[in-house]
């Protein structure tokens, strides 16, 4: 439990002090937000509309931004075959650095969304909807990254790569998500159905993904 | 034969060279029988000749997601059993499960022309085949990543197995998404109220193309064995002229 612990411990102080952790995510984040605008048009109505549609592919964005150096900086300097050699389980030693990174990443996407979601005309109710659904949504899609960050590692390939696995797989978070949003603003289903759906993703995933990131890491790495 | 024994490539490709001649006589037979049932079955009295492209489009679908059935099976023989040949059974299904897929979606694509007024529209069924194609490219893509052939599969075979345990979550999602989104506005063929005169041909068909298919896996499977040997010899030759 110490090992796990001082691994996510690791993961957090690396995120925070060598650049292009959360901030950059953060960042990231606002710059896609602000696009939106000037692609479709300052129209308020429209974005209020549309605006948890956008927070949410913003945060998938973000959230995938990060993803290709989850592992593949560990295989760099070696501190990966440290983990693969530890007598903590690797199913566990890949959760608590995927715990790690939804807590430097995941969570900062949530707290910058009331700021955002004014940018979008989206009212209180709204951006609370939003906030909502992503702190139970954006831990699935850490966890679903988790297994592309292992398949790339273990090829040694990145980037795009990544990208084509992924997304396909994240759909349905971004669907149950962007639904139960919708859900709590307009209806008129009542929030609580997609909104469940979307919980049940993220625990799914929380338990499928470390298992599929250990099984890929120990077949690939070898 | 244990299944076993296929692990040595010799065995397997005497076997594939004695049954291949075979199957492909099925499939063709099985075609002609099909072809010319489809010809002489009536049109539809409203969607007229163009029901004649679902004998191609439903074929198309069911190998779609068959192929990937077929790729999770082998991917379960190459993590458990490390079988070789399973590792050369989910490469080759990979491309040819892709390429009924497209088929399928430009079948219905064209279809939807006529019938619909448009070429495409975000209908829960359409939408999960395109998810399934590209979910199929993505394996192909990773297969193409990395020289290592053993290797390659097992880590694609995890993928598989995610995307097996995904294809079906994806599919009722978006089924939801599009019943939230749009009334069923869509025309749509009802499945259980095929007459009879068209179901008959459409049953062969679907027998037909499922012979197609394992006709045309069992060839690609002899060509990957054919070409990793040729691979191993080149790199044998390439070693000797180095001078090792």
């Amino acid at each position: 439990m110490t090992a796990l612990a001082a691994l996510l411990m690791r993961d957090l102080r690396l995120a925070v002090r060598v650049g292009g952790g959360a901030p950059i995510g953060v960042l990231f984040f606002l710059i896609v937000v602000t696009l939106v605008p000037f692609a479709i048009g300052p129209d308020l109505n429209l974005l209020a509309r549309i605006g948890p549609a956008i927070l949410w592919l913003g945060a998938l964005l973000a959230n995938l931004l990060a993803l290709d150096r989850l592992i593949a900086m560990d295989h760099e300097d070696g501190s990966l075959d440290l983990i693969l050699m530890a007598r903590a389980p690797l199913e566990l030693a890949l959760a608590a650095k995927a715990l790690a990174h939804w807590l430097s990443t995941g969570l900062p996407l949530v707290i910058a969304t009331p700021l955002l979601g004014l940018l979008l005309n989206l009212d209180p109710t709204a951006t609370g909807a939003v906030a909502l659904t992503l702190i139970a949504g954006t831990p699935a899609l850490t966890f679903i990254g988790l297994i592309g960050a292992a398949l790339t590692t273990a090829l040694r390939r990145g980037g795009l790569l990544l990208a084509v696995l992924v997304l396909p797989l994240t759909i349905p978070v971004l669907i149950f998500g962007v639904a139960a949003a919708n859900a709590a603003i307009v209806g008129p289903v009542p929030f609580g159905t997609p909104f469940s759906i979307l919980c049940a993703l993220t625990l799914m995933s929380i338990v499928v993904g470390p298992f599929a990131a250990a099984a890929a890491l120990r077949q690939g790495l070898e | 034969m244990a299944l076993i024994d296929l692990a040595n490539p010799s065995r397997f490709l005497a076997l594939a060279d004695r049954v291949l001649p075979w199957l492909a006589a099925a499939t063709l037979f099985a075609f002609a029988l099909g072809l010319g049932q489809a010809y002489v079955a009536p049109d539809d009295y409203q969607q007229g000749a163009t029901v004649k492209i679902m004998f191609i489009h439903v074929p198309s679908a069911w190998l779609g997601m068959f192929a990937w059935g077929i790729m999770s099976l082998a991917a379960v023989g190459t993590l458990v059993w490390r079988h070789p040949l399973a590792d050369v059974a989910a490469k080759a299904a990979a491309p040819v499960g892709a390429a009924f897929t497209l088929m399928c979606l430009v079948t219905g694509s064209l279809w939807g022309r006529p019938m619909w007024g448009t070429y495409w529209v975000w209908d829960a069924r359409l939408t999960s085949v395109l998810v399934l194609f590209l979910m199929y490219l993505g394996v192909i893509a990773l297969w193409r990543t990395i020289d290592d052939p053993a290797r390659a599969a097992r880590v694609v075979a995890v993928l598989t197995l995610v995307g097996a345990i995904n294809v079906p979550i994806i599919k009722f999602s978006v089924e939801w998404w599009n019943t939230l989104h749009q009334s069923a506005s869509v025309l749509r063929l009802d499945g259980s109220t095929i007459h009879p005169a068209i179901l008959g041909p459409l049953v062969v068909m679907i027998v037909a193309f499922t012979l197609l298919f394992l006709s045309l896996h069992l060839a690609a499977m002899r060509n990957e064995i054919t070409r990793r040997r040729l691979r191993t010899m080149l790199m044998m030759r390439a070693d000797a002229a180095a001078g090792h």
